[in-house]
């Protein structure tokens, strides 16, 4: 038997076991089903609203935007906050004291949250299609569409995750990677058209993944029409998905280092200090 | 995997080993040898460097310098191949807390396989006396039964060596004693070697062939808790009345001592009491001392007694 394989085995067969164990846990399942139900109750308000040049309501063509910023808050998100927490109760160092256990937990950890991000994705679509008037997925072509920004998003964002999750030692740190992602959310295009922001606020939103995943869904989900309101009025297909490979080209390059140096550092005592750090800041 | 080494090769042979952490010292030479199948304990008060020396040792810190070999390997290069036949079973670990006991060791036991053939989770189970939480998530188990399974998660794998850090720290009588019997149960399994840490010399004296004492970043006492036990007692107190007076002597040789004092006294002599130092007492002043922050001389001390 080879090794190697065995522990990707391991971690595959943990990825669904912890699938699992995150869908029948209903804090788990609470903690993004409650954040994502405020915001669509919201975009239901806004399906009276009308967008310039645009044929559908700002409810609607928020939905799918809404969708691609599922991806990449469900992917880095999802890996982040359970690689810190996993730091901290001794699951990573578990993993280290068992042959191929790290390969193991990462094929899970990545696994698992590819899994319950398309998971939620695909809830989230069943709602806009329901709810929302003027979305059409209806052809192969955009069926198509979906699914390569599903997957080239979380190829970006997943690693993503991995890396911010390896540099971030101390837990109480979880709000200096969160506060810059809100921001860039609102300079991303998702709840408003970009092209309403200062010029320079769009350059920077377009640096990052979350509005080309919000591009694409809302290229794969709104009429034809709605591409009036974009950049340069159109799609930018192409452009869209070089970006998101180039984020997945590199965080899959950078990723594979700063775990290894990560597992390296693991150990009871680095444990326990980072558990003295989080008590201090709660106690 | 057929392994070339022989039984009589010490599971653990440490020389000279050093970590120095910025500017302090931690460890200033620590030697030792463990042998196959023997049940140690690292004794010392806390702050002495035990974790420190057995993180060494299972590969998760870098030495600062000396020689250490685990398992026939240098532990700074062993690979999965190594780590398949070592157990380790930390201080607290409060990991995977929404899994199922049996899923989890059953998890772990796959890891194994190309390496040998595990423990079945069942088996397992009633070997840690976990049958009836089997169901149960990690999350909701008592203190001692989830250090019941951290021991089973640390054999599943059937290691040659297991390394148990402070297995009994916060536990309440009863539990220490139910895990104490889960420790002899599993000395008696196909000669695995242990090699414990504790700071409680009660606790080491009951689980162990051998004591180790580190302090001062050395090891300044080995030997069985017999042979440290004599060695601690070989001074005795000897105190009587005498014409309305306490008299207090300190003898090597308290016999000899009392022969020779009760036939010259002509019935002077009451209140006869012969103290004899224990390895209790010469600790317990060692711990004292070294929490006061007197390293130095706690373990000159310590050592005089224990010479």
């Amino acid at each position: 038997m080879n090794p190697t394989a065995n522990a990707y085995r391991a971690g595959w067969r943990r990825a669904l076991i912890e699938t699992r164990l995150y869908l029948s846990t209903p804090s788990d399942v609470l903690g993004i089903v409650f954040p994502l139900g405020v915001m669509v109750t919201v975009l239901l308000f806004l399906r009276g609203v009308d967008v310039e040049e645009a044929p559908v309501s700002l409810g609607s063509m928020s939905m799918p935007s809404l969708i691609g910023m599922m991806i990449v808050w469900g992917g880095t998100f999802g890996v982040l906050g359970t690689m810190v927490m996993d730091r901290t109760n001794g699951t990573m160092l578990r993993a280290k004291a068992i042959p191929g256990g790290m390969n193991g937990y990462l094929v899970g950890k990545l696994g698992s949250v590819s899994i319950v991000t398309a998971f939620n994705v695909v809830v989230l679509l069943i709602v806009g299609l329901l709810f929302f008037d003027g979305l059409d997925f209806t052809s192969p072509g955009r069926w198509l569409l979906f699914l390569a920004v599903l997957v080239l998003g979380m190829a970006a964002t997943i690693p993503l995750g991995a890396i911010l999750g390896a540099l971030l030692d101390n837990p109480n740190n979880m709000a200096l990677v969160m506060l810059p992602f809100m921001g860039l959310v609102a300079v991303s295009g998702i709840f408003y058209p970009i092209t309403a922001l200062p010029d320079w606020l769009q350059v920077i939103g377009q640096v990052f993944p979350t509005y080309w995943t919000g591009l694409g869904m809302r290229h794969a989900l709104l009429p034809d029409g709605a591409v009036a309101v974009e950049v340069g009025g159109s799609w930018r297909t192409l452009t869209m998905f070089i970006v998101l490979a180039a984020w997945a080209a590199a965080s899959i390059a950078f990723a594979p280092k700063l775990l290894s140096r990560m597992a390296r550092r693991e150990s009871g005592s680095t444990m326990a200090a980072r558990r003295e750090k989080v008590q201090q800041n709660w106690g | 995997m057929a392994d070339p080494r022989s039984s009589a090769d010490p599971a653990i042979a440490v020389s000279d080993l050093r970590m120095r952490y910025g500017d302090k010292d931690v460890l200033v030479g620590v030697d030792f040898t463990v042998a196959t199948g023997s049940v140690t304990a690292l004794l010392g008060p806390n702050g002495a460097g035990k974790t420190t020396t057995v993180e060494i040792l299972e590969g998760f810190r870098a030495r600062s310098g000396g020689e250490a070999s685990v398992l026939g390997v240098d532990p700074a290069r062993g690979d999965e191949h190594w780590r398949a036949r070592m157990g380790i079973v930390l201080q607290e670990w409060r990991d995977n807390g929404k899994w199922r006991v049996r899923e989890l060791l059953a998890h772990f036991a796959d890891y194994y396989r190309p390496y040998t053939e595990p423990w079945g989770a069942d088996e397992l189970l009633e070997l840690v006396g976990l049958t009836e939480q089997a169901g149960q998530r990690l999350q909701t188990l008592s203190g001692g039964q989830r250090r019941r399974l951290d021991v089973a998660a640390g054999i599943v794998g059937r290691p040659a060596l297991l390394f148990l850090d402070e297995p009994t720290t916060g536990f309440d009588p009863q539990a220490r004693r139910e895990f104490h019997d889960l420790i002899h149960r599993l000395t008696d399994l196909e000669g695995t070697t242990i090699l414990l840490t504790t700071h409680d010399l009660a606790e080491a004296e009951k689980l162990a062939e051998r004591i180790l004492i580190l302090a001062g970043g050395r090891i300044i006492a080995d030997g069985s808790p017999d042979a440290l036990a004599r060695a601690a007692a070989t001074t005795a107190e000897v105190k009587w009345m005498q014409d309305g007076v306490l008299q207090v002597h300190a003898t090597e040789d308290a016999t000899a001592f009392t022969r020779k004092l009760l036939a010259t006294d002509d019935g002077a002599v009451t209140d006869l009491e012969i103290h004899r130092a224990s390895l209790e007492e010469a600790y317990l002043t060692l711990v004292e001392q070294f929490e006061a922050g007197e390293t130095d001389s706690a373990v000159d001390k310590f050592q005089e007694v224990t010479r």
